[in-house]
């Protein structure tokens, strides 16, 4: 008796945003009806696509946004610990982005200023609810915390790049953007 | 008279020419400290230029200051053979002493301290620049005393005349420094030759270019010969490279103290053979001490007849003159080195085409080292077939090494090509070596296995630098300093060398904090692929050799620095949390990052 034949396994893929404005995750949804192609071929683990809270094992994780906290911390070590390739999406996890404006400011100033000494702005002092994640004295890429296997430029990425990077890992080639996807103005 | 007068004065006797703005730049600063925007802006309207231009180059070089410097600045060389001398330890009790951050003016603009490149000094170390003059053999006692007299604002012309005092140390010398030629005597034989049949002897006599590459001479001189000039300016120039910025090297500096007739009088050659009226010395700031003493050597040859109109009663016309570089490495490549001698930052030119058609000013250009200029002689006074016999099969003549670094008697020792390692390390009284770099850190690094190869463009071509490590030494702090010198000396143009560079000399940083890992060394073998590819010359192409040769000869050194075999984050996870801690007053586990290793 033949058995059917089974379809190919889907690959399992995680995502989030760390310091980053979801604008990358945006830019993922623009790939528009190709979702649809992409649901065949994949299925989502953690995402702000699912509402899963934690990532199991998976083989692709996407990571938007750089660690500003130790929160970030901890779920991009849970990303690396589950996910056989790690990508880093755009200019923030690549280099820190906006959030690392502030790297050149002392974290204890920034605090002050706004918690204690800015008009309108202080109220109540620093928060040190231990719910809070503790922000880091600076804001970090995240290639200096984890391996990290590929990167993904751009601010956003496109959604034709983020389709490339897709179909060449699905296809398991070596992803490449070429010139025409790395082309900024 | 005023500033304005004074900066007036220099620009005119430069004839308001743009071309010359590096040498402006220089001597209005030796008048005036810095160069101030209104000093460049005047600067500027008087030689025609864009502001942006004028400013650009100013920006470019190390020795030109746009914000107020000390009254004393005080730069100490920082080569690894400084190193091995001290200079960090001198350089840290200098800075308590007069209570200074390295690198910051003091509050009453008296006096700065810092590090710069290898000032080629490396065999009397730990050297340093005292207002552009160099100093050697820095001691503890001597830096009190120093001290004490920046603080008394004494000029530097009444500091002790030994401090400054340069040797040559010859230990050993071959055809070359034991020349019996007196001034004109190789300018004549070539004279009665004629420029085809000296051009001839170059040839015959296989004379390779001693700057590293080892261009065949003859060659390079036939085709700027047979190149036109162009337009209205058509003319051809010899360009006599001496800016000695490899670090390690330091053999020009003495062929231009002590042969220094000798070298102008190989210009001179190099003038007749391509048909050439003027050369110019590129002579690095470094060695601005040298200024003085080559002018009057040019003035006593001109009084000679050597130089000017109707050489030798012939009538042959040259004339040579001398131009200061202002610290920058890049420029020792020869296409960087003619847009710095017309006035522009020294970023090496696409080529081809090459200087010999299109060098200085547009013109056909021969650009060739100190050393082959001054071996030229010998062929033209004795002949190529007596001068073919010295050396190797491919490489006749003889080589001059600056060696320094472990050995007992570090100086200049000229040998004939061939000569092994071993022979030099013993002939300097180099005992338990564990390796040598060779032509400096874009050269090779030569293991205790392969001390038996022979210098010679067959086996080991060198630019002259041989620098001694013993035993007691950890090559990867050598191979760390060598990539903070190129991270420095990048001339930003060619992404692959601004970012590769640096991004070295972060990966090296972090394997020396013990943060590394596998994956680091991974990367750095990564990047050695990619700038020697990718760059656009020459020293990002080879900015990554002396890590690629340590990795590989040396990978106990970088291993034991590792933290684990897992990737490692590059800076400590729990302390990036401190001042958050202490500004919520939190200590709970929360506010603790573990480190991976302990996790």
């Amino acid at each position: 008796m033949n058995a059917a034949p089974s379809p190919p396994k889907k690959l399992r893929v995680a995502t989030t945003s760390l310091a980053g404005c979801f604008g990358c995750h945006m830019s993922f949804l623009d790939i528009d009806e190709r979702l649809l192609k992409l649901l065949d071929l994949i299925e989502f683990d953690r995402s702000p696509l699912t509402d899963i809270k934690h990532c199991g094992p998976c083989d692709l994780g996407l990571i938007e946004g750089g660690l500003c906290n130790a929160e970030n911390v901890h779920v991009l070590r849970e990303f690396r610990t589950h996910c056989k390739i790690l990508v880093a999406v755009g200019a923030c996890a690549i280099n820190g982005g906006l959030p690392a404006q502030r790297n050149h400011l002392d974290l204890r100033d920034v605090l002050e200023e706004v918690y204690q000494t800015e008009h309108l702005l202080g109220r109540g002092g620093i928060p040190n609810d231990p719910e809070l994640p503790l922000p880091l004295n600076k804001v970090h890429p995240i290639h200096e915390v984890v391996k990290v296997d590929y990167f993904l430029p751009g601010c956003p990425p496109s959604a034709d790049a983020i389709w490339k990077l897709l179909t060449d890992l699905l296809a398991g080639r070596t992803p490449t953007l070429g010139h025409g996807l790395l082309h900024y103005d | 008279m005023s500033d304005i007068d004074m900066i007036d004065a220099v620009v005119d006797r430069h004839r308001r020419d743009g071309t010359r703005l590096v040498q402006i730049l220089r001597e209005i600063q030796e008048q005036l400290g810095w160069l101030s925007p209104a000093t460049l802006t005047r600067v500027a309207d008087a030689v025609g230029w864009p502001r942006a231009e004028v400013s650009g180059t100013a920006s470019f070089y190390s020795f030109f200051h746009k914000r107020p410097r000390g009254r004393y600045c005080v730069l100490w060389s920082d080569n690894i053979t400084d190193r091995m001398l001290g200079n960090a330890d001198l350089m840290d009790a200098m800075c308590k002493k007069l209570w200074l951050e390295p690198g910051r003016v003091s509050e009453d603009g008296l006096v700065s301290v810092n590090t710069t490149s290898c000032t080629g000094m490396c065999d009397q170390g730990p050297a340093l620049l005292v207002n552009y003059r160099a100093m050697t053999r820095m001691t503890q006692a001597r830096l009190g005393e120093m001290v004490g007299l920046i603080r008394n604002e004494t000029p530097i012309a009444e500091w002790p005349a030994e401090w400054f005092g340069v040797e040559d140390n010859i230990r050993r010398k071959d055809i070359l420094l034991a020349h019996d030629l007196v001034p004109g005597q190789a300018l004549s034989a070539a004279l009665e030759r004629g420029p085809e049949k000296m051009l001839a002897e170059i040839k015959d006599a296989r004379l390779r270019g001693r700057g590293g590459a080892g261009f065949s001479t003859g060659l390079k001189w036939e085709a700027c010969r047979n190149a036109e000039g162009h337009g209205a300016g058509a003319a051809h120039y010899v360009v006599c490279n001496a800016d000695e910025g490899e670090p390690g090297t330091f053999k020009d500096r003495v062929l231009l103290t002590s042969y220094a007739d000798l070298v102008f009088e190989g210009m001179s050659i190099a003038g007749l053979v391509v048909g050439a009226k003027k050369g110019l010395l590129y002579l690095r700031g470094e060695y601005r001490y040298l200024l003085e003493p080559l002018e009057s050597a040019l003035a006593v040859r001109r009084e000679a007849r050597l130089l000017g109109k109707n050489i030798l009663g012939s009538n042959f016309e040259f004339d040579i003159e001398i131009h200061l570089g202002a610290g920058a490495y890049i420029c020792g490549e020869e296409s960087a080195l003619i847009e710095s001698l017309e006035g522009k930052p020294g970023r090496p030119r696409i080529r081809p085409p090459f200087p010999v058609t299109k060098g200085y000013l547009g013109q056909p250009t021969t650009v060739n080292n100190v050393e082959t200029l001054a071996a030229s002689c010998l062929i033209a006074a004795h002949g190529s077939e007596w001068y073919a016999q010295h050396g190797t099969e491919k490489s006749t003549g003889t080589k001059i090494l600056s060696v320094s670094g472990d050995c007992e008697r570090p100086g200049i020792y000229e040998y004939p090509y061939g000569v092994t390692v071993r022979q030099v390390l013993e002939d300097c009284g180099a005992t338990d070596s564990q390796a040598v770099q060779n032509s400096g850190p874009s050269g090779v690094c030569v293991a205790e296995a392969e001390f038996d190869r022979r210098i010679a463009f067959e086996d080991l071509p060198t630019a002259g630098a041989f620098m001694v490590f013993d035993e007691t030494r950890d090559m990867f702090e050598v191979a760390r300093n060598f990539a903070h010198f190129f991270a420095h000396e990048s001339c930003g143009f060619c992404t692959p060398c601004r970012v590769g560079t640096t991004l070295v000399r972060n990966m090296m940083d972090k394997i020396a904090r013990q943060h590394g890992s596998p994956y680091d060394i991974d990367e750095l073998f990564k990047l050695h692929r990619l700038m020697q590819g990718a760059s656009h010359c020459g020293l990002g192409n080879s900015a990554c050799n002396p890590v690629f040769d340590t990795l590989n000869k040396f990978r106990p050194a970088y291993e034991r620095r590792l933290q684990s075999l897992d990737y490692e984050p590059a800076f400590d996870l729990d302390a990036a949390l401190s001042q958050a801690r202490q500004m919520t007053g939190r200590d709970d586990a929360g506010a603790h990052l573990q480190n991976e290793a302990d996790a």
